[in-house]
């Protein structure tokens, strides 16, 4: 028998001392880092950047396959006891000596994981963690020069790529409302001061937004730089424009934040996805009623919000509570009550 | 069904208005649920795990009879924790607000041998929907035990303190028969039902890997310690069955409790579903050890009334309970475990015996009883 086959055979009769449960459950009470769980990290310190941003130190589990400069890592954290899911810019170096990741977090107004990140996180908390992924990467062949247009937290991933690797000729546009907002600010000086960096900052309180177009004053060569970009939709538009404007829009590279903004209604159109039915529901329909009136086949017992035997996944939009008015969005591994639960704008519900 | 209803003093709108004071205590608690209680159910869980760990290691050495008895004390405990204030209260739903997929209804799976969403189907949907209707919420004597007085007498009922007994003793085994609806799956035509069987064949797995590892794969870890091993678990399973047991006779059966009338919750509102929650359960006063033990199942009113609650709240919310009982004029039955023990069990040896023929009686209702 091989050793692969042995350990197997192990296992099942480890799973069977271990019943209902299994084996993990109990390893995990130990050693949730162990290679073989699942993937979760350990919040070893938490650096402030600026007011708004700190940088987090996470020690990844056995498990962590590593990331290429300019990914993204999504993360689960427990705030308010309520596992959220969100997803970060690496900003470490993929060498880092002693194998801890970090990523940089900007608190935004009302962002329950930001804010908790930045202002309320501590070392010793664990989290869960999937591997880092994203196409926003540096590619294999070095580019003879270089440009990372960003603004706000959009230095993230460059930041990573920036500390990941060093090439001969850089510039870098970085927009911020002040100077202090500057994430990384003394890290960036401290490049340009070695010469490993020309660096132009843009404070759009006092200069107002950067107009693509000052980009032939402020880089004349932007057109012969690879360039990385990452920051709010409306730049990055605006840069994609420029770019295919001047015929050069393969050397552009551009990562989006996508803004998680839904916008809670009443009633909106729900989509049944594993069906492919799409009905225009009310805001006071529960949405087992809806689905069924649709001919969808609906899991359901009490239908009055007490048995959970009506749970259901939310893949998409928004619903609220019709008990207490709560609203809940979709986001991965959500569960919904369809029998309380109606429709708050265009929803997803997986039947 | 006693022939005063309690609860006439009543008003229609007393009721509603009731109703709506019960929501604002969901609520509150709702609102402001949080990290404490996240917390709570993870450090009982790991808890759980870590006894039962420890009990079945110092099993392995249950030759020697002081690891014996400290072995199958822990185990037990560790048991009636995985049933009661876990696995009950998670299968419920009181959980998953933290979304955490470990700590969630539709993936718990517990120790004992009716599969979980078996479980969730006759306890969640049927039982705490229709809790105390006769003929709806089988619950009531589980289907081999008459608990009215205006339940027709039978025979078969003189046995039913030695049923009731049996039962209490191999509580899960027959958990997993009340929900598969054993008796009435068994008719003939029933049996090859491929829906039951697949269902029965479900239970069976549960039950082979339970057996399996409680007598067989533990003491054959045990060495020389088989046999000693043997009996533990088979007392502890015990301790737990007759435990769990009295814990849910408690809940529902001692006098001053309510049953209802199938034909009584027709358009039921709101209201009026609380108010048979309220007068069909009874509470068990103690300690804060006891409420664990129970799973806080010592608090069955505020349970039935909010079934998907974190059970660590339910004592707080029990003293706002108790008031609405008080202002509205309504029994709140509860008592220490001994009495109220006693007062289910004094039921269940009473009705064994025939009673002179109920006061309210019609032909309506003597049907459903058959029927029940
Ligand atoms: S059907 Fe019972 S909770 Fe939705």
């Amino acid at each position: 028998m091989t050793s692969a086959a042995l350990r197997s055979r192990a296992w099942k009769l480890l799973e069977m001392v271990t019943t209902p449960l299994l084996p993990s459950d109990y390893l995990d009470l130990v050693s949730p880092l162990r290679a073989g769980a699942d993937l979760r990290g350990r919040i070893e310190a938490v650096h402030p950047e600026t007011g708004s941003a700190a940088t987090i130190v996470i020690r990844p589990g056995r498990g962590w396959r590593g990331h290429t400069a300019g990914q993204y890592v999504r993360i689960g954290v427990d705030v308010d006891g309520v596992r959220l899911w969100r997803a970060y810019s690496v900003t470490s170096p993929t060498n880092r000596q002693d194998g801890r990741v970090t990523i940089t977090v900007k608190a935004i107004p009302d962002g329950k994981v930001s804010n908790h990140l930045v202002r309320r996180a501590k070392p010793g908390t664990l989290i869960q963690l999937d591997q880092a992924t994203g196409d926003f990467v540096l590619p294999q062949a070095k580019p003879a020069k270089v440009l990372y247009l960003t603004a706000g937290s959009g230095i993230t991933p460059v930041m990573g790529m920036l500390r990941d690797i060093e090439f001969d000729d850089v510039v870098m546009v970085h927009c911020a409302p002040q100077p202090q907002d500057v994430i990384f600010r003394n890290e960036l000086h401290d490049l340009v001061a070695d010469k490993k960096l020309r660096l132009t900052e843009v404070h759009t309180d006092t200069d107002g937004m950067l107009d693509i177009a000052r980009l032939d004053e402020l880089v004349p060569d932007w057109a012969e730089r690879e360039t990385w970009a990452c920051g709010p939709a409306g730049l990055l538009d605006a840069a994609e424009e420029h770019w295919t404007e001047h015929g050069v829009r393969e050397r552009l590279h551009t990562e989006r934040f996508r803004p998680s903004i839904v916008v809670a209604g009443d009633g909106g159109e729900v989509t049944f996805s594993t069906t492919g039915k799409t009905v225009d529901a009310d805001g006071a329909t529960p949405l087992l009623d809806v689905g069924e009136e649709a001919g969808v086949l609906m899991p359901s017992g009490c239908r009055m919000g007490i048995c959970f035997g009506c749970v259901t996944p939310l893949k998409a939009g928004a619903v609220r509570d019709l008990r207490t008015g709560e609203i809940t969005e979709a986001e991965p591994g959500v569960l919904i009550q369809t029998c309380v639960s109606a429709a708050a704008g265009p929803c997803d519900i997986e039947r | 069904m006693t022939a005063i209803d309690p609860t006439a003093h009543l008003t229609a709108e007393q009721i509603e208005e009731l109703g709506r004071e019960l929501d604002a205590i969901r609520d509150e608690v709702i609102a402001d649920r949080g990290e404490k209680d996240a917390a709570y159910i993870r450090k009982v869980i790991s808890a759980q795990r870590k006894l039962e760990l420890v009990s079945r290691g110092v099993l392995l050495f249950s030759i020697f009879p002081p690891a014996w008895l400290i072995g199958t004390a822990g185990l037990s405990v560790a048991k009636i924790m995985d049933n009661m204030e876990i696995g009950h209260n998670i299968l419920h739903g009181q959980w998953d607000w933290m979304r955490d997929p470990k700590i969630h209804s539709t993936t718990w799976e517990w120790d004992h041998v009716s599969p979980a969403d078996q479980w969730k189907h006759s306890h969640n949907e049927l039982h705490h929907t229709y809790t105390n209707v006769i003929g709806k919420d089988n619950d009531l004597g589980y289907g081999i035990m008459r608990v009215d007085e205006d339940q027709r007498w039978h025979p078969f009922h003189l046995g039913q303190p030695l049923w009731n007994f049996i039962n209490a003793c191999f509580f899960e085994y027959g958990i997993a028969a009340y929900d598969l609806e054993l008796g009435k799956n068994l008719h003939k035509r029933r049996r090859k039902n491929p829906e039951f069987r697949a269902r029965a064949r479900a239970v069976g797995r549960k039950i082979r890997k339970q057996v399996l590892k409680d007598y067989v794969i533990h003491p054959l870890l045990s060495g020389p310690s088989f046999l000693t091993t043997l009996a533990a678990t088979f007392t502890a399973n015990l301790v737990r069955n007759i435990w769990t047991h009295s814990v849910i006779m408690c809940g529902h059966f001692p006098e001053g409790v309510q049953v209802f009338e199938r034909r009584s919750i027709k358009g039921e509102t709101r209201g009026q579903w609380y108010l048979r929650q309220m007068m069909g359960s009874a509470n068990i006063s103690g300690s804060k050890a006891m409420h664990f033990m129970t799973g806080n199942l010592s608090h069955q009113i505020e349970h039935h009334l909010f079934p998907d609650l974190p059970s660590n709240r339910y004592a707080e919310v029990a003293v706002k309970v108790r008031a609405l009982f008080e202002k509205y004029e309504l029994e709140y039955v509860t008592g220490p475990l001994p009495k109220q023990v006693f007062s289910a069990w004094h039921k269940v040896f009473r009705l064994s015996l025939p009673n002179k023929k109920p006061k309210v009686n019609t032909p309506d209702r003597e049907q459903e009883l058959v029927a029940a």
